[in-house]
Formats: C-alpha cells, sequence, structure tokens
C-alpha cells in the first residue's frame, strides 16, 4: 500500500477518533452548563462541527479501508457489514443490559449518564451505517459507467450538504425538511437498481448473502427503534434522530438491502444457468488453451469430452478416435459392451434430428441428435470432430430421457468441438514443427563432422604438390579424399563419393576415413585395401547405398602410380610431354554392391609411371554432373579442355581457376550437388 | 519427377520409367519391382528409352535387388538407354551385373 494511502487512513482515523471524543466532551460540558446555567458561548457549534467532522473522518477512514482490499469478494465484503453491524449490536446490547440491570439507580437517571452512553451508542451507530454506506457504495459501482459514477458524486456530495444543514435546525416532518429528505431519498433509489454483483454469486453465495442481509435488515431496524426512543426522552444534547443526513442514510441503507435481498431471492432458481454458461466458458477456455499447455491429442479428447458433460448433463459419452492409425477410445460411465449396443441403435434409429449438416455431403459429417431404444438410453448427440476436412474422430453423448438434446446444447457442444479440433490440428502441426528443427539440427551436426573429416593438411614433398577443394550441398552429401604418408616415398590418396543423403552418408564418410587411416599404415596393394574396405562397409551400409571410391599408391623413388578404381569417376590426367589430357579407362565396381567376397573378380588394379609436369586430377561427380539453368551438364570434355588450357598455371591457379568456370557455367556459384577437386602435380 | 507404368507383355513384365529417378522418386521405382516380386514375376524388363537422368539413389534401388533376383532366379534386363544414362551405370560398374541391351528386341532374346 501507498504510504500516502497509509498516512491517510491513519490520519482519519486518528481525525474520527478526536473528534468523537472531542464531541463527548463538549457535549458534556454543554449539558453541565445548562443544568448550572454557565453560558459557554460558540460550544453548541463547536459540538455540531465537532460531529461533522466525526461523520467525514469516518467515511473518510472507511473508504480508505474498503478500497484496499483489491480482489472485490462480494460474501466478504457483506460479512464486514454484518460483522460491524454485529459488534455495535452488542455494544447497544451491553449498554442497554447495563441500564436494565442498575434501572432502579440514580446513575442510570442522570442526564450526564444518559448522554455519555448514548454517544457511544452514537459512535457505534454511525460507525455502522457510514461503513455499510461505504460497502454497498462498492457494489453499486461495481460495474463502472460513466453516468453512474456521476450521479453516485450527486447523491454523495448531496449527503455532504445534508451533513451540513445540522447548523440550521430544520423541524423534523416540516416542509422543506421533508423535501430535502425527500430529494435524497430519490436519489438513492435510483442508485439502489444497480445491483449486477448479484448475477457473479453462485447459488451457495447467494443463500449466505440472502442470511446477511436479512441480518443487516434487523440491526438497521434496531438501531432506529434506539434512536427514535432515545430521542423522545428529550435530554439528548445531540440527537441523531433530528439529523437529516442519519436519515437520509437510513433509507438508503434499507432501500438497497431490500432490493438486494429481493433480487437474490428472484434470482435463486436461474442463477444455475448463469453458473453453467459461465463452467462452458471456462471449459471453451481451457480446450483453447490446451496448445499451449502442452496437452497432447488424447488430453484434448479427455477436455472436450468432460466438457461436454457437464454442458450438456449427459448421463453417459464416448469419443472413439483414430490416432496414428491406431484405435483410441475414452468414455464416461459406459461399458464397453454397452457401446457397442448403443451404435447399433443409434445406426438403427428411425428418428433422426440432423441439427447440423457437414460441409460434405457424406453421411458421417453431419452432427445430429437420435431418439434411441435402449434400454437406459433414450436420445443420443452424436457430433463428428474434423481436422483439415476429415474426420478423425467421433463423439457421442447420451441421455435417459427422451429428446434430451436441443439446439442450444447442440450449439455449445459444436463450439466445443471445433476448438478441440483446432487445438488437435496446433498440436500436430507443432510436433512435425518440433520434428522438422530436431532434423535441421542432425543435419548440422552432420555437416559439421563431414567438414571435420577432411584433410587440413595434405601431404607435402620434394616429389609432388597437392592441393584440393571441396563444398558440400545444403544437404548432406558424402565427398571425401584423403592422404596417408605410408613412407617417405611412398604416399596413398583417396577420394571417394558416399551415396545416400542426411546423416547417414556423413557417417559412412567417417567410417571410410577410419578404414583408409587405419589400412594406410599396413602398406596395402589397392585391391588388397579395396576388398578390405568393402568387407568392412558391407556391414553397415544401408540396402540402396554404396561407396564409390579410387585409391592410389603414389610411389616417388620409382615415380609410379599404382590405384584402383572402384566405380568413382575416371581419373583425369595430364601429360605435360604429350600435351595431352585423357580419361584413364579401367573397369571397377563400387564398394558395397557386392557384399560378399565375388567382390574381388571386379577389383582392377591399374599402373602407370608419371614424369616431371604431369598433373593427376580428381573430382566427383558434382563437378562434371553440375547443371545450369537450361539442364546442361557442365561434363567430362569442358573438365578435360580446362585442364588442357590451363594447365601452366600454379596448382592453386589451376584449382580457383576450374573452380570459377564451373560457377560460371552454372551462374551461380551454389551447387546442388556436393563437389570436389583433387590436385597432384608430379614435380 | 518420375512415372512408371507395369505392363505385363506373354511371359514378361516391361516396367516404362519416364522422367528422373532422383532421391525423392527412387521410392516409386522400389515399389514397382518390390511389386514385381510379390507377383511372382520372373522375367523383368526395364525399358529406359525415357529415362532422362538417374541418380545414386536410383542405382542403390538397382543394385539392391541384384541378390535377391539372383535368389530366386528372376532374370531383369534393362534397355535403351540414352548415352548419358547408359555412362553412369558404366561407371559405376552395375553394367558387369545387370544386363543391359540396345533395345527391346535384344533384351526379349535376351531373357528367352
Amino acid at each position: 500500500m501507498l504510504q500516502h494511502t497509509k498516512n491517510i487512513q491513519r490520519l482519519s482515523l486518528a481525525s474520527s477518533i478526536l473528534s468523537w471524543a472531542g464531541l463527548m466532551v463538549v457535549d458534556l460540558i454543554l449539558i453541565f452548563s445548562k443544568v448550572n446555567e454557565i453560558e459557554y458561548g460558540g460550544l453548541e457549534t463547536t459540538s455540531k462541527l465537532l460531529l461533522n467532522l466525526w461523520f467525514i473522518s469516518l467515511f473518510v477512514y472507511y473508504q480508505y479501508q474498503v478500497n484496499r482490499a483489491e480482489n472485490i469478494n462480494f460474501i466478504d465484503l457483506l460479512w464486514r457489514v454484518f460483522a460491524t453491524g454485529l459488534i455495535a449490536t452488542l455494544v447497544a446490547f451491553s449498554i442497554r443490559f447495563l441500564f436494565y440491570v442498575l434501572s432502579n439507580h440514580d446513575f442510570v437517571k442522570n442526564i450526564l449518564t444518559i448522554n455519555f452512553f448514548y454517544h457511544i451508542n452514537l459512535g457505534v451507530i454511525s460507525a455502522f451505517l457510514i461503513s455499510t454506506f461505504v460497502v454497498y457504495k462498492r457494489l453499486i459501482l461495481y460495474q463502472k459507467a460513466r453516468n453512474l459514477y456521476r450521479i453516485w458524486q450527486v447523491f454523495q456530495y448531496s449527503l455532504l450538504v445534508a451533513v451540513f444543514l445540522n447548523f440550521i435546525a430544520l423541524p423534523v416532518l416540516s416542509t422543506p425538511y421533508l423535501i430535502t429528505l425527500a430529494v435524497l431519498i430519490l436519489l438513492g433509489l435510483f442508485l439502489s437498481a444497480n445491483l449486477k454483483w448479484v448475477a457473479y454469486l453462485n447459488f451457495k453465495q447467494k443463500w449466505k448473502s440472502i442470511l446477511l442481509l436479512l441480518l443487516i435488515i434487523i440491526y438497521v431496524y434496531y438501531f432506529f427503534i434506539y434512536l427514535f426512543t432515545a430521542s423522545e426522552g428529550g435530554v439528548l444534547q445531540t440527537n441523531l434522530y433530528e439529523n437529516i443526513f442519519i436519515t437520509a442514510l437510513f433509507a438508503f441503507i434499507v432501500l438497497y438491502t431490500l432490493f438486494s435481498l429481493l433480487v437474490i431471492l428472484f434470482n435463486l432458481p436461474t442463477s444455475s444457468v448463469f453458473e453453467q454458461k459461465l463452467e462452458d466458458v471456462l471449459n471453451f477456455q481451457r480446450l483453447s488453451q490446451s496448445v499451449q499447455a502442452g496437452e497432447t491429442e488424447e488430453q484434448v479428447f479427455d477436455i472436450l469430452m468432460n466438457s461436454s458433460i457437464s454442458a450438456v448433463l449427459a448421463d453417459a459419452a464416448w469419443i472413439e478416435a483414430s490416432m496414428d492409425d491406431k484405435p483410441f477410445l475414452i468414455k464416461h460411465q459406459i461399458k464397453g459392451e454397452t457401446i457397442k449396443k448403443v451404435q447399433k441403435f443409434i445406426e438403427e434409429s428411425k428418428s433422426r434430428n440432423i441439427l447440423e449438416r457437414g460441409l460434405s455431403r457424406k453421411f458421417g459429417y453431419s452432427k445430429f441428435s437420435a431418439s434411441i431404444k435402449h434400454e437406459k438410453y433414450k436420445s443420443a448427440l452424436v457430433v463428428p470432430i474434423i481436422v483439415k476436412d476429415e474426420i478423425i474422430g467421433r463423439m457421442v453423448l447420451l441421455k435417459d430421457i427422451k429428446e434430451g438434446f436441443n439446439k442450444e446444447m447442440l450449439e455449445i457442444v459444436n463450439t466445443f468441438a471445433n476448438q478441440a479440433s483446432i487445438s488437435v490440428e496446433n498440436t500436430r502441426l507443432l510436433t512435425d514443427a518440433l520434428e522438422n528443427e530436431r532434423y535441421k539440427e542432425e543435419l548440422k551436426i552432420a555437416k559439421r563432422v563431414q567438414m571435420a573429416l577432411l584433410p587440413d593438411k595434405l601431404v607435402e614433398n620434394d616429389s609432388f604438390e597437392m592441393v584440393g577443394f571441396t563444398k558440400a550441398a545444403a544437404e548432406i552429401g558424402g565427398d571425401y579424399y584423403d592422404t596417408y604418408e605410408i613412407d617417405k616415398y611412398t604416399t596413398a590418396i583417396v577420394i571417394g563419393d558416399v551415396s545416400g543423403k542426411g546423416t547417414s552418408a556423413a557417417f559412412h564418410m567417417s567410417q571410410m576415413k577410419g578404414i583408409f587411416q587405419s589400412l594406410g599404415q599396413l602398406n596395402l596393394s589397392p585391391d588388397e585395401f579395396l576388398n578390405r574396405a568393402n568387407t568392412a562397409l558391407s556391414k553397415c551400409l544401408e540396402k540402396t547405398s554404396f561407396i564409390t571410391l579410387t585409391y592410389y599408391i603414389v610411389d616417388t623413388k620409382n615415380q609410379s602410380v599404382v590405384f584402383s578404381r572402384a566405380g568413382h569417376c575416371p581419373t583425369l590426367y595430364y601429360n605435360r610431354n604429350k600435351k595431352e589430357a585423357t580419361y584413364f579407362k579401367n573397369k571397377g565396381l563400387g564398394l558395397g554392391i557386392i557384399r560378399n567376397s565375388e567382390y574381388n573378380k571386379y577389383v582392377e588394379v591399374n599402373n602407370f609411371n608419371y614424369s616431371s609436369g604431369d598433373i593427376m586430377l580428381l573430382y566427383t561427380d558434382g563437378i562434371v554432373e553440375a547443371q545450369n539453368e537450361k539442364k546442361e551438364e557442365f561434363g567430362y570434355e569442358r573438365l578435360q579442355s580446362l585442364l588442357l588450357t590451363y594447365n601452366e598455371l600454379n596448382l592453386d591457379d589451376l584449382q580457383n581457376k576450374i573452380i570459377e568456370k564451373l560457377y560460371e557455367f552454372c551462374e551461380s556459384t551454389i551447387l546442388n550437388d556436393d563437389y570436389t577437386i583433387v590436385l597432384v602435380r608430379f614435380k | 519427377m518420375v512415372s512408371i507404368d507395369s505392363t505385363k507383355e506373354d511371359l514378361n513384365l516391361v516396367i516404362k520409367v519416364t522422367g528422373d529417378v532422383d532421391a525423392s522418386s527412387s521410392i516409386f521405382l522400389d515399389n514397382a519391382l518390390e511389386e514385381a516380386i510379390g507377383n511372382n514375376e520372373r522375367r523383368i524388363m526395364v525399358d529406359c528409352k525415357e529415362l532422362d537422368y538417374i541418380s545414386s539413389a536410383g542405382l542403390g534401388v538397382f543394385m539392391s535387388y541384384i541378390q535377391e533376383f539372383e535368389n530366386n532366379d528372376t532374370q531383369m534386363v534393362l534397355y535403351g538407354m540414352n548415352a548419358k544414362v547408359k555412362n553412369t551405370f558404366e561407371i559405376l560398374g552395375l553394367d558387369q551385373l545387370l544386363k543391359i541391351t540396345q533395345n527391346k528386341e535384344e533384351a526379349i532374346e535376351l531373357l528367352k
């Protein structure tokens, strides 16, 4: 709470206590002075002022106290009024009891005593009246409307004026008195018609309120009678009965209490409808929020069934659906065998009331109610649940009376079913989206693996230089190249391509690297290498996957190369002496095509000698099969002529040139497949 | 995209492949061969005259049936390939394992 409001509260409390005490003192002095015929000038005015201050401070205090509660609970507010009244009544009763007990004593017949105790009663009664006034103000202004607020302000200020009317000693029941009172009462009457808060009470709360309001009426009646009888004695210095403000307050409070009581009573029979509607709305909210709440499809159906049952007060219900091609059933208060029986009755029912035809004329898309001749259930409501124009389920609600379902019920259930459909669809979309995300993540990982497997440093020595370039397509492919220095004079080179896509390609690539790096140490001949590689890979390649590979062993002592081509693109070789660029033609079979030792038959080993300046161009099919817009392929000839034309360049430039020409041909730097190029120039 | 049409001619099943067989459309080829096996077809001719392109996925499909066909004595001949497609088969080495002919007549001859 703001310090500011706290201060005002404390201030008003202090002010009210002080003014009340002051009033008491001043009045007693006044009486004493009258009895002893001493004149104290201005004390009458002071008394009246203190009374007004007391009223106003009380009002301010209660105003801030009641407004403190942020949550309006109507019952709590009524309790507050009741409690204040109870205290006031108890105080009044105790004083009355005291007077009764001491009735024969002079003490109680003394004017001072009477006035003293009157002031106590005055205190508690005005506290009760004003606090009730503030509570009722809150109830009336519960649903704020500008005009209502304005009228209330008029009423409140008029009452304030009435407070100060005590300076004019209007005789009770004189015309001006009556007119003023009438105006105030009329305003109060007009405002008392604002009873919207009653609609928000549930059944139990309504009964509680009736009780509280009855008791409040009794208090009010008692206090009024007390003030009346007390005034009859004619000995009171300050007489509330003559106070127009207090009378107007009484009238207002009685009117509002009576009106509230009557309205609650008359609303009792229909309160259940309102409560039902409120519950329906809450259920609808639950359904619509089920996606955010992470509910599964089953849970959505569950909420749907329960909401529908409560909305139409069904005796039994079930939902049958098919999810992921699996049958799904939830039921309420009915056995499985009964469901089958009822199904038959529904199908056989001659009296169907189609409440809404589906968009499709197909049977099964319409929502209908039917009279069925089951021993227990007499009427059924059938509602299909449709997602993306497809029936994914059906809800059946049953009642044990004839014609138990009307149009309003169908509308509510319809709303629920539609919302459930939306929720189910959203759940499915969300699942798809998540799976998509997961797949994308997987791809990212696979790409990283792929990049990590390629060598960052190629073998460099006095006999040859080597450069390599590879680029992966958006989708994972499996280009692979690597080198292994067996010894000072022997180097193994491999280039390969894994078929298949996605993470499996990256996995097989890493397998290939493992095989190459470990078998490389053994200095195997190419056919031995391929045989072993084939055996190792055959165990875990997918049914339709294979790997193409060419394995070279460069012998720099003898200046020769021995190699074997396992289904990979033919090597392009530039012979510097002959100034020719040709493709090697040799037989071979991809790895993983024949997954047993038969593979050996298809392995061919070749060799050649190289001379200084010769260039070996290794590549994958991503290069020769790269297409331009007209769907023409880059092709073998182009690659060949490029090598012929630019072989004088240093190796890096040659590589870049080829890539440049490739991009030029494709009119893009982004190709659909992985592409790799490795150049070896013999020194 | 690809379209696959299977028709029976005498004792032979002719599967005509039109278009591109790539990663997304290879499944249709797979289905057609699977169906053929299911119908106990023993002589299969694959008409590749209108086959424009075949990717490693498509090659993998053919490859996967080699062993199975050998096991239940089924014969398959591919014919009418264009130069590019034929080249693809030859580089991979599948021409050593599959029967490939120039035209339909040769294919029929081979299956007798």
